[in-house]
């Protein structure tokens, strides 16, 4: 692989967008292929192009029918999880999230929470979530929880969340607690989307302590990336 | 799915950086319980320094080896692993499954 090559899976994963690169394996040539179509060491036929489009748009990795001898590799964004709230729960949720591969961003306006001294290694942003959110922007490839417990910070955030293709969304609270938040969401406009919210949030593990509901939080983020919402 | 792929290519792009010479091993085909998917990567320095996996660990230091090969020779190599294979004495894969990781250099 050409060093410029790796550049560009590097650029394409920092800014979120989907690359594919094929390789000839009797030769190590390349190509890559995004949705502006193929360049590399070679050209690929008008049915390799298309058969490469398919793979690059479900991010599955293998050989090319069209291509004997063929390696295609799809790099598809990381998973991201965006924590509304930096609280107790977030501290442990934010580490185990990213070693479990998420790009994790903590957003919290208030910075005596978001501090670096209690969120080591994680990028925090102190803008209010509704702003946040839509510098951010919520794909497919991202999850999001609402764990600050004010509706100042959880609301506005899930507003955004709950029309958008995120594929988790959770908020923690009491039965009491989501009662509440959802007759406020229902009262915004957003009754039909708000079955969306995992609440209450986390597989019930049965744990207490932050960590504990940390790891429980996770999991259902886990599974309902590779299983969806079905039980 | 490939959690780690941003982490990967920032050593592989730094050890270029640096000059190091450097290679890529990508599992390209997989047969029966072989633990890493398709597309896994491990990627190796010229002082066997690696990051990523292509197994559960049972034939990492058998890729290392291999790669220092092809950064010298700087041609790709497609290795294959399996319990049928006469290295499965040495390298095999434990789980009974059977891949094969193609080592490429970076340049």
């Amino acid at each position: 692989m050409k060093t410029s090559t790796l550049a560009s899976i590097a650029e394409a994963q920092a800014g979120r967008r989907a690359l594919l690169v094929v390789t000839r394996l009797a030769d190590g040539a390349q190509c890559m292929v995004d949705a502006a179509g193929g360049s590399g060491d070679f050209a690929l036929a008008p049915e390799q192009l298309a058969e490469a489009a398919a793979m690059l748009q479900s991010g599955r990795c293998g050989a090319l029918e069209t291509l004997p001898d063929s390696f295609a590799r799809a790099y598809v964004p990381s998973p991201r999880l965006l924590i509304i709230g930096a609280v107790h729960i977030a501290q442990a949720l934010a580490g185990m999230a990213a070693t479990a591969g998420y790009a994790v961003t903590v957003i919290d306006p208030r910075g005596a929470f978001a501090s670096p001294e209690r969120f080591p290694g994680i990028e925090l942003c102190d803008e209010w979530p509704d702003e946040a959110l839509a510098r951010l922007g919520l794909d497919d490839a991202t999850a999001l929880v609402a764990l600050s417990h004010d509706p100042k910070l959880d609301d506005p955030a899930l507003e955004l969340a709950l029309p958008s293709r995120l594929f988790y969304i959770g908020a923690l609270g009491s039965r009491r607690t989501h009662e509440k938040r959802l007759e406020r969401l229902r009262a915004a406009g957003l009754g039909e989307l708000t079955g969306r919210i995992h609440s209450p949030i986390g597989l019930d593990l049965g744990g207490r302590a932050p960590a504990e509901i940390a790891v429980s939080i996770l999991a259902e983020i886990i599974r309902v990336r590779y299983k969806g919402t079905a039980a | 799915m490939h959690a780690d792929d941003d982490t990967l290519f920032a050593t592989l792009l730094g050890w270029r950086a640096a000059g190091r010479p450097a290679a890529l091993a990508t599992v390209v085909s997989t047969w029966g319980s072989s633990p890493r998917p398709q597309g896994s990567h491990l990627v190796i320095d010229a002082d066997g320094h690696f990051l990523g996996s292509v197994s559960g660990g049972c034939i990492e230091g058998a890729v290392i080896e291999a790669a220092q090969e092809v950064m010298q020779s700087r041609q790709p190599r497609l290795l294959e692993f399996g319990v049928s294979d006469e290295q499965a004495w040495q390298v095999g894969l434990a789980c009974g499954g059977r891949v094969q990781v193609y080592v490429e250099p970076v340049e």
